[in-house]
């Protein structure tokens, strides 16, 4: 963490604080994307107007403690049994862009079942939903910024964006970061899937390079012998610049 | 035997990972029982303050999630990057599913004045991140109040917006709290921000 030397609040030209780097527009998809449909009519039109980062910004919710167990990093098995399908572990590092872990920060995770179908009403896709599945997932990142989940593969699964449409297998990952300005929500998503060129979600971010970030790789050393296969997804959020700067 | 990343250690990538939708079934994964409830339900100086979140066409997102993080009522933060001192005890942190006729509430104080880039107070305001379906990134906006004529007229942020977009980051009194509806887009589209 940068060293934010408190400053009096009355000292001439106001409070020194970490200045996080501006997000980088060309790493995050442009959010009207028309091969995804719903971003059509939700898309903003105006262009985003510059914000000062303010106490408001660099600071943000440090969730976590009291609200995650270690029983919520484990998604393989819910109520008195397991779930269907592969066990996986999924684990990584939570850095930010100069390269600092992230530690003490929360991570949110939900998925599809192995036959890829959600917990949630609104989804009818035609295969079995599975008793011992839930597909959610919490835990908070170390003093390194690492986590680790155990579940099970998910499933692809049809969603009628266009003819045959197919969305790759992926999890859902929600992270908070140490300030508002670090908020993430993204996905992850399994190596070599034959569905990638045909999805319009993965493909909305320009630059490949990027794209790539999103997939998982097959960890052999963090696979469990007789158990689990492993995944390793490293999450790099914003970083401050290295020397905290007067707000101009 | 090939593997495609190094059996131990961590490597120096520091490419940000680009953010991608919550989409439909966000509602499995995000929503917690107190997340709408920033302060306690028999906090006796809570407001609602609440809104619907629409589309361009002006119907309602019902697949959406709104989050808001705000100062106490006295203008600080329970963090340890704030220069004047963490003050512990307030979340500051809302979080809200938005229902099927788009509309989301946060039960919370009112936030005091928090100082701006020149160490003069800004207006009081709540930061807000919007979350949904079809929404490939989260959008930023921030909620003012109408109660606070003067300082939303010194407000460096608010100064810098033609009025009929400033108008659509404050908030509309009611009886319990506040309103404060998000255009996505269209007519009187939601002022937007980059942090």
């Amino acid at each position: 963490m940068p060293d934010t030397t408190p400053v009096r609040a009355d000292r001439p030209g106001g409070l020194l604080l970490p200045r996080y780097r501006r997000d980088d527009t060309a790493v995050h998809p442009p959010l009207l994307s028309p091969g995804y449909k719903s971003t059509v009519l939700r898309a903003p039109a105006e262009s985003p107007v510059l914000l000062p980062q303010t106490l408001t910004e660099i600071t943000g919710p440090l969730l976590g403690e009291g609200r995650v167990t270690a029983a919520d990093a484990d998604l393989s098995r819910s109520g008195d049994g397991e779930a269907q399908g592969q066990r996986i572990v999924v684990h990584g590092q939570v850095r930010d862009s100069d390269g600092r872990p992230v530690p003490d920060t929360l991570v949110e995770v939900w998925q599809a079942n192995a036959g890829g179908r959600y917990l949630h009403k609104l989804d009818q896709h035609d295969v079995p939903l599975d008793p011992h599945f839930t597909g959610v997932g919490r835990a908070v990142t170390d003093s390194m910024g690492r986590y680790r989940f155990v579940t099970i593969k998910p499933g692809a699964y049809p969603w009628r964006n266009h003819f045959n449409a197919w969305r790759p297998a992926h999890i859902h990952f929600s992270l908070f970061g140490r300030a508002f300005t670090q908020r993430l929500v993204t996905q992850m998503y399994f190596p070599d899937d034959p569905l990638f060129p045909y999805d319009p979600i993965f493909n909305s971010i320009p630059d490949p390079a990027a794209r790539q970030r999103l997939i998982a790789s097959f960890d052999l050393a963090n696979t469990v012998e007789e158990w689990a296969l492993g995944f390793r997804f490293d999450i790099v959020l914003r970083g401050t610049e290295a020397t905290p700067m007067e707000e101009s | 035997m090939t593997t495609s990343v190094p059996a131990s250690g961590w490597d120096r990538q520091t490419g940000l990972t680009p953010a991608q939708t919550v989409g439909p079934y966000l509602g499995i994964g995000l929503p917690w029982p107190d997340g709408p409830f920033v302060v306690d339900e028999t906090d006796p100086a809570a407001i609602w303050l609440r809104g619907r979140l629409l589309d361009g066409a002006g119907d309602p997102v019902p697949d959406g999630l709104i989050e808001t993080w705000q100062a106490d009522p006295q203008g600080r933060f329970d963090h340890p990057d704030d220069p004047r001192g963490a003050v512990a005890g307030f979340r500051g942190f809302g979080r809200c599913p938005t229902d099927e006729t788009g509309e989301w509430a946060v039960r919370t104080r009112k936030p005091g004045p928090v100082p701006g880039p020149d160490g003069r107070p800004q207006a009081p305001h709540i930061a807000v991140s919007v979350f949904a379906r079809g929404l490939l990134h989260r959008v930023v906006t921030r909620i003012y109040f109408p109660d606070e004529v003067d300082a939303n007229a010194a407000d460096p942020v608010l100064v810098g917006l033609p009025q009929a977009r400033r108008d659509t980051l404050i908030a509309t009194a009611e009886p319990d709290g506040y309103r404060f509806d998000i255009r996505l887009q269209g007519e009187h589209e939601t002022v937007f921000f980059a942090v």
